[in-house]
């Protein structure tokens, strides 16, 4: 459900940059959005789909990048893939871990014709 | 349609406290919909793809009508929760700049989250000065609770939000003004998942499980236990009647969060209450 204010969020900051720009449409957006970071991709497209209306993305193309999470064990520092919070570390098996990768939720860059 | 949750205008954010007419607060972010209820006509007709980064096919220019400009890449790199990160910054440093303790308590609805309040401001009216914003989705019931117990409260109603944000606390700390050296407790709407992400500018967040919610909830709702500084285990009174080991809870929230300070109380024969009042004690210094 937060997915839809992050989509207004996102619509808000491209209208800025836009308006900086001084251009009245987007042609692209690029997102990050890690596999960690608490949004659902599918539920954020659905939420954009809504929100672009009548904005600088209402044409735009959404690029969404899925960045995979990655956890560092705060005992060996081995690095390691996680899909969660509590896999323990595949080395020690050391629950202590943090996160290095994984929770990027931001626009990478917008393209704009000028 | 607002922006902050998707409702109809009828549902917009209410920021109200006890025994006064509810003013609505018109709380809808300020993005660029204009929704006059005139004439608008919203296209649903997307032309383009819904894609991610599998199709990577080149735009094709004859569908164009701006012949000969050139495509710039603004990179940004920003931060799509910006704004309400510096919304909570500026929260952060008012709360600071009086010296008031902000704690943001956050659980699935019915863990006990006002009885919790309502036991803590009786208990301690000697000692600390508490004022209380509620957030729910609708009903003043909460503020009632609270203001019988004898805490100033405002309580936000966010229609179909999920969540409270930074600027819902902006401004219901406007309409609450909490005293100097006080502690201030935000009670969010009761939801395990969508107030993970939205910082308040609290110093410290508070999640609360009751032992009915079996004991794998940590790791059901890891975002949730994984963002906060505090776990308070409550309902332990019910302990006997059910089939749950609080120390399994435990270990389960530690795997998600190492961090994590434990609390086990029961709001309703007041066990455990003490340690809590404690620490209520030395962070309010």
């Amino acid at each position: 459900m937060h997915e839809l204010s992050i989509a207004i969020s996102i619509v808000e900051l491209s209208e800025k940059e836009a308006k900086k720009a001084n251009v009245s449409s987007v042609q692209e957006i690029n997102l990050e959005v890690g596999t960690l970071s608490g949004i659902v991709v599918e539920a954020l497209e659905f939420a954009m789909d809504e929100a672009v209306n009548d904005s600088v993305l209402q044409n735009a193309i959404i690029k969404i990048k899925k960045v995979p999470a990655i956890a560092k064990c705060l005992k060996c520092s081995k690095e390691f893939p996680v899909e969660d919070y509590y896999t323990p570390c595949p080395e020690c098996n050391n629950f202590e871990t943090e996160l290095i990768n994984g929770k990027e939720l931001k626009i990478k860059s917008l393209v704009i014709n000028k | 349609m607002c922006g902050t949750c998707g409702c109809g205008e009828d549902n917009s954010i209410r920021i109200s406290k006890p025994g006064k007419v509810n003013e609505s607060l018109h709380h809808h972010h300020n993005h660029s919909h204009t929704h006059d209820g005139n004439e608008h006509s919203h296209n649903h007709s997307h032309s383009y793809d819904h894609l991610s980064e599998t199709s990577e096919h080149a735009h094709d220019h004859h569908d164009h009508h701006h012949d000969h400009s050139h495509k710039t890449e603004i990179q940004l790199e920003v931060d799509i929760l910006q704004k309400n990160n510096l919304l909570a910054e500026r929260n952060k440093g008012y709360f600071e700049a009086k010296n008031i303790i902000a704690l943001n308590m956050v659980s699935s609805p019915g863990s006990g989250k006002t009885s919790i309040l309502e036991r803590t401001i009786k208990d301690l009216s000697n000692d600390i000065k508490f004022s209380i914003i509620e957030g729910d989705q609708q009903t003043m019931n909460d503020a009632n609770r609270i203001e019988s117990a004898g805490a100033p409260v405002v309580q936000i109603n966010t229609g179909s939000g999920c969540h409270l944000d930074a600027d819902m606390i902006n401004k219901a700390v406007k309409e609450l003004e909490p005293e100097n050296d006080s502690v201030l407790i935000i009670e969010n709407v009761g939801n395990l998942v969508c107030p993970s992400m939205f910082e308040l500018g609290e110093s410290k967040r508070i999640v609360i499980i009751s032992i009915t919610e079996g004991e794998d909830k940590p790791i059901k709702y890891p975002d949730m236990f994984r963002s906060s500084d505090i776990c308070i285990i409550n309902k332990i009174d019910l302990a006997p009647y059910l089939d749950v080991n609080i120390e399994k809870i435990k270990e389960y929230a530690i795997q998600v969060n190492h961090h994590l300070e434990f609390f086990e109380m029961s709001a309703k024969t007041g066990k455990g209450m003490n340690e809590w009042y404690e620490w209520l004690k030395k962070i309010n210094g």
